[in-house]
């Protein structure tokens, strides 16, 4: 095998809450796993077993206890995550590690389109013709994620909560990216949306990005998977109740 | 953002201020790099202000620098300046943006006028020409153009905001302080003075320093952030690091202490 995209060795993570008389919450001890390019890890393991806070800390979103996490693009030298420069964290996010959510934090007052289109345009900077290709992308997402048309040119503030889920997705992977964390991103969607999605994950995967992901829905994780992992694995204390 | 530049746009080393016997800041070091923006956070009196005034060169530090790269690339300590290239370097390539919009306005002269100011400061005569640009840049703030020959007295609060944000980006600045730009606002108004902000600033490739309390207006517009307490700076990170998993035991007051940031 190549080298892994993702190399996790030695993982832990614990919350002091200083102000709940300085409580320490054990959540991850001792992550190692390894991801490399058209995998789809999936997380496997009961509400509380710290499956979110393994993607957050992977995006940096949360910083480990102890532990290393690189990230190595191909060709490149592997960055140390739990090192980095903020600049650095910052790059690795605009161009190669994406996170996919259910929640859309909206901007005020940006339309649905230039807010898809935004990962995009960012790079286009004032070339009229990469501006006018970022929408068009843009457009095709949306189109594919079933938002109609007339929606487009309307922030999604006042969107329901699938539509604004959806717009979401399109916004974190229009952008192709390296490693995708996907935490949940069809939960609560219809059936045709959520097979949308995971078509889309699997165009992803077929185009050689690497995975980690939770899924609540067994028959989705089964579907996107190529290797499952149990978070028992990572705990102190097995399933140790919160 | 650009990130071809080597060297940072503002570094602080070691920054020290006291008044009388109180130690207002102590020991803060950190750097801001070209389009990257920065918030200070936290609670009255934990010495954000002061910080900002000391990096703006408004005040001198008792002990530490502050190094600025010129547009040509050098790095100069601003408190080895002269007097009059400190005052050039707030004309053109500095903007502050005050909390109090008359702080940082001519409440008696129209808002042209207070656009043109800065433009005039560096030696621009042509009036039609001052007036066009005045107009313009009213309209990238969202005041009607119309307006121009109006005193900024008769201006809303949130209206007054922008127009203090108009003056000071008509000379193109590479580096904005800004101080509670948007306290005092209706929550309606702050929202679209942020997202104005947060377009103005990546269409601009600035980097800004933005001093708030409010950790919803830092998560918004900030890449990272510095969090203060009496005087010294207790965590640094991204912004979600910060607010999403906070380390010292008074951010975690802080962030626990508002409601959903």
């Amino acid at each position: 095998m190549s080298i892994p995209i993702l190399r996790l060795t030695n993982v832990s993570k614990q919350f002091t809450l200083h102000h709940q008389n300085g409580l320490t919450l054990s959540v991850l001890n001792d992550v190692n796993l390894e991801v490399a390019a058209g995998e789809c890890v999936v997380l496997d393991g009961a509400s509380g077993m710290g499956k979110s806070t393994l993607l957050k800390l992977i995006y940096s979103n949360y910083r480990v206890s102890a532990g290393s996490i690189q990230y190595t693009e191909k060709g490149c030298k592997p960055l140390e995550l739990t090192t980095a420069n903020p600049r650095a964290l910052i790059d690795v996010r605009r161009h190669h590690i994406g996170y996919v959510s259910q929640f859309l934090r909206v901007i005020p007052r940006i339309s649905t389109l230039d807010l898809v289109a935004e990962p995009l345009l960012s790079e286009a900077g004032h070339n009229e013709q990469a501006i006018q290709q970022a929408r068009e992308i843009a457009s095709v997402w949306l189109t594919r994620l079933r938002i109609p048309e007339r929606l487009w040119g309307l922030a999604p503030a006042t969107f329901s909560g699938g539509e604004q889920q959806r717009v979401n997705i399109a916004r974190s992977m229009i952008k192709p990216r390296s490693l995708l964390l996907l935490d949940e991103p069809t939960a609560s969607l219809d059936a045709l949306n959520t097979q949308t999605v995971v078509t889309l994950i699997q165009e992803a995967i077929a185009a050689g990005a690497a995975a980690v992901g939770i899924f609540h829905d067994q028959a989705i994780g089964k579907q996107l998977a190529t290797r499952r992992i149990d978070m028992n694995n990572f705990r102190s204390i097995p399933c140790a109740a919160q | 953002m650009v990130v071809a530049r080597s060297a940072p746009i503002l570094r602080a080393t070691k920054l020290t201020k006291r008044y009388g016997q109180r130690t207002a800041l102590i020991d803060a070091s950190f750097e801001l790099w070209s389009g990257e923006v920065l918030a200070i956070v936290g609670e009255s009196g934990s010495g954000k202000s002061t910080l900002l005034n000391v990096l703006a060169a408004r005040d001198r530090p008792d002990a530490g620098t502050v190094e600025f790269q010129l547009k040509d690339g050098t790095i100069e300590d601003v408190f080895q300046m002269t007097e009059a290239q400190r005052r050039l370097l707030a004309r053109t390539d500095w903007g502050f943006v005050h909390q109090n919009s008359a702080d940082g306005l001519r409440m008696d002269v129209s808002a042209g006028a207070n656009v043109g100011e800065r433009l005039m400061a560096l030696g621009d005569r042509h009036y039609g020409q001052l007036r066009a640009t005045a107009c313009d840049w009213l309209a990238r703030v969202e005041i009607d153009p119309s307006r121009v020959d109006d005193l900024p007295k008769h201006f809303s609060g949130g209206m007054r905001q922008r127009l203090q944000i108009a003056r000071n980006l008509v000379t193109r600045p590479r580096l904005v302080f800004m101080d509670e730009p948007t306290s005092g606002l209706d929550v309606s108004v702050q929202a679209k003075l942020l997202d104005l902000l947060r377009q103005l600033t990546q269409q601009m490739d600035l980097a800004s320093v933005i001093v708030t309390h409010d950790l919803a207006v830092a998560r918004l517009l900030a890449h990272r952030m510095i969090v203060m307490q009496r005087g010294c700076i207790v965590e640094t990170g991204l912004t979600d690091q910060v607010l999403d998993d906070p380390q010292h035991p008074y951010t975690q007051l802080l962030v626990s202490s508002v409601l959903q940031p």
